[in-house]
């Protein structure tokens, strides 16, 4: 049965193995920029898995144009919605991470986190 | 409707405009507008608490008025509108304890945009609390985080800002987690509406339907929220952010914003999935499992700590680890024992923060622990204090610690399993909480004349002393008036789910 359901929703398994990449990135990479890109596949990621399974085949988005008032005829446009809030979220914390960057950068000028953390150790602050 | 189940909106909103206001505004006037704040919440809530003890049941807001399926929605009983309260009283006696500390420490400049930010935490815990939408939860959630992060940041040193980047990534991997088991959680269910999701639940488990990816749902939004508030393995960034930025925000962020995630975590488990599920499926075993572990290495690390400030931050992390164990336990007196750990863990802990630093004060600014040698009798109230908070957190009789003990014993001797490793832990943990505090006590009070360090009394610090001796009368009362505060958390979880 997993053969046919995966290749039936293989827009969500894609997406499940980008945000995986992503995950891994942000805990494993010592670079802060590369986490901060694993971050953003990682929320990346949950919005194409959000809009997977938000989009039906053959439905269009919920405005009306041609007068067809049914139901049955458009898709749901709440996990789209969701998918907005979802990127303002990312946009705010990205721009967060990326402040705090630049501030270890001037400060240390590497952009290794372990490195920064052993240098503080032996400033013993 | 009665006017009263208005207070939840009011409060949340009341509480974000003011962060909006105070950016405008110089920091005296954002101080003032963020003590008034707190207080009118604080007395909103209360008015609340004693409307919902009289009805017994919780009530629903329908935000903007649209009705269940497609309205967002605030649902208030009186658990809620007790720790609405409760958090507000925590937050008000850090703010006072630490507002001598901010002024030495961050610039004049920025004091403002402190203020904005305690403002923005309480909105978001305030909805954390109230909230009955799975996504305006991890919304307010992602504002907490932020401002948490801002809380941290606001004493500039390399550490500080090496603990909140620390602090961000571990955040937002358990955030990406959350998010992506409520996707699930949405896509299995057709609702956002925490009841509602409930009642599909309820339909597909009877069904045999999806249980597996109904089990991954719960085991992502528990492990996303087990990282955000730091349960032990995740806990590196704990240390740093709690030792070396301002008091008031260690304060903040030990005792109220790893609890605002444990309470929304409750909050899933009882109205989200149904507490019966929960209690059969596997992830509360983990839960327990990690409790167990973060109780016993947590107080290890603070054993060989040689720093006050991190000390005590390490001592969170077995604290965390108790909520931890209660919740993993399974069952309705295990979750009374995790929400009154909350609140005796939240009272005790930014106590000691806040004491700590009128230690540090009379030892030359020094936080190595024989730098602090016979500190206890150069500011004695802050020695006293200090050791309340020890005995409490060692679970001496009389004060909260015990009552939270006591409570968790008793939920661990209801179960067959875990009963055994559940003592074992809770006997363990209390002889190196003992091993650690008792130290420190004892340093503090080893006479040591240090005439170069000067004293401090109470008359030299009105403010800080009447916060000290608040928080001793907090812990007390929790501790010696037990009785009617388990009934209100029994009361409260029974109008929860």
């Amino acid at each position: 049965m997993l053969g046919p359901n995966l290749f039936a929703n293989y827009g969500e398994a894609v997406a499940i193995i980008l945000f995986g990449i992503g995950f891994s990135n942000l805990l494993l990479q010592k670079n802060l920029i590369k986490k901060i890109i694993g971050l953003n596949i990682m929320d990346t990621a949950v919005y194409l898995y959000l809009a997977e399974k938000g989009y039906i085949d053959g439905r269009v988005a919920p405005i009306v144009t041609n007068g067809v008032q049914e139901v049955g005829a458009y898709i749901n446009p709440v996990p789209s919605g969701l998918v907005l809030t979802g990127i303002v979220v990312s946009v705010s914390v990205t721009a967060l991470m990326l402040s705090l960057t630049i501030r270890l950068y001037r400060r240390y000028h590497t952009l290794d986190l372990d490195e920064i953390s052993t240098r503080l150790k032996k400033e013993g602050l | 409707m009665p006017f009263v189940q208005n207070f939840p909106f009011f409060s949340i909103i009341l509480s974000m405009f003011s962060g909006i206001v105070s950016a405008v505004l110089p920091a005296r006037a954002a101080k003032w507008v963020n003590g008034v704040l707190i207080g009118t919440v604080g007395v909103l809530s209360a008015i609340l608490l004693v409307y919902l003890m009289g009805t017994k049941e919780a009530f629903v807001y329908w935000m903007g008025h649209f009705p269940a399926p497609w309205g967002n929605e605030i649902r208030a009983g009186a658990l809620e509108a007790g720790m609405a309260l409760f958090f507000c009283v925590i937050l008000l006696l850090s703010m006072l304890g630490g507002q001598k500390k901010l002024v030495g420490e961050v610039e004049y400049s920025k004091h403002n945009l402190y203020y904005i930010l305690v403002d923005l935490l309480l909105s978001s815990l305030l909805a954390l609390v109230y909230t009955n939408d799975l996504f305006t939860a991890y919304v307010f959630v992602e504002i907490n985080t932020i401002a948490a992060c801002g809380l941290i940041l606001i004493r500039q040193n390399g550490r500080t800002i090496e603990a909140a980047v620390r602090y961000m990534i571990m955040s937002l991997l358990g955030s990406g987690l959350f998010l992506l088991g409520l996707c699930t959680l949405y896509d299995l269910t057709g609702h956002l509406l925490m009841s509602n999701i409930r009642e599909a639940v309820a339909q597909l488990s009877r069904q045999q339907a999806y249980t597996v990816p109904l089990l991954t749902t719960i085991g992502l939004i528990s492990a996303g929220l087990a990282i955000k508030s730091a349960l032990f393995p995740f806990h590196t960034w704990l240390p740093d952010a709690y030792g070396y930025s301002t008091v008031s925000s260690a304060a903040i962020l030990s005792s109220l914003v790893s609890k605002g995630y444990i309470f929304l975590l409750i909050k899933i488990f009882y109205r989200v999935i149904g507490f019966e599920i929960i209690g059969e499926s596997k992830v509360i075993n983990v839960l327990f499992v990690f409790g167990l572990m973060g109780m016993v290495f947590g107080s290890l690390s603070a054993i060989r700590e040689n720093d006050i400030r991190r000390m005590i931050a390490y001592s969170s992390v077995a604290q965390i680890g108790y909520i931890y164990m209660g919740l993993g336990l399974g069952t309705q007196i295990g979750i009374v024992a995790s929400v009154f750990h909350i609140l005796s863990h939240a009272a005790t802990k930014s106590l000691l923060f806040i004491s700590a630093i009128g230690l540090t004060d009379v030892s030359g600014g020094s936080r190595k622990f024989l730098d602090l040698t016979g500190a206890g009798y150069r500011n004695k109230l802050a020695g006293v204090a200090f050791t309340v908070g020890s005995l409490s957190m060692v679970g001496v009789p009389m004060f909260s610690g015990f009552v939270s003990k006591l409570l968790f014993m008793e939920a661990s001797l209801g179960h067959a399993i875990k009963m055994f490793p559940a003592l074992l832990v809770l006997a363990l943990s209390t002889i190196l909480n003992a091993i650690y505090f008792m130290k420190t006590v004892i340093r503090l009070y080893v006479p040591d004349k240090r005439p170069d360090f000067g004293q401090i009394t109470m008359k030299d610090e009105k403010l800080y002393a009447a916060t000290l001796i608040c928080f001793i009368a907090l812990n007390v009362t929790l501790g010696m008036f037990s009785q009617p505060i388990v009934n209100w958390i029994r009361t409260g979880l029974s109008v929860f789910g």
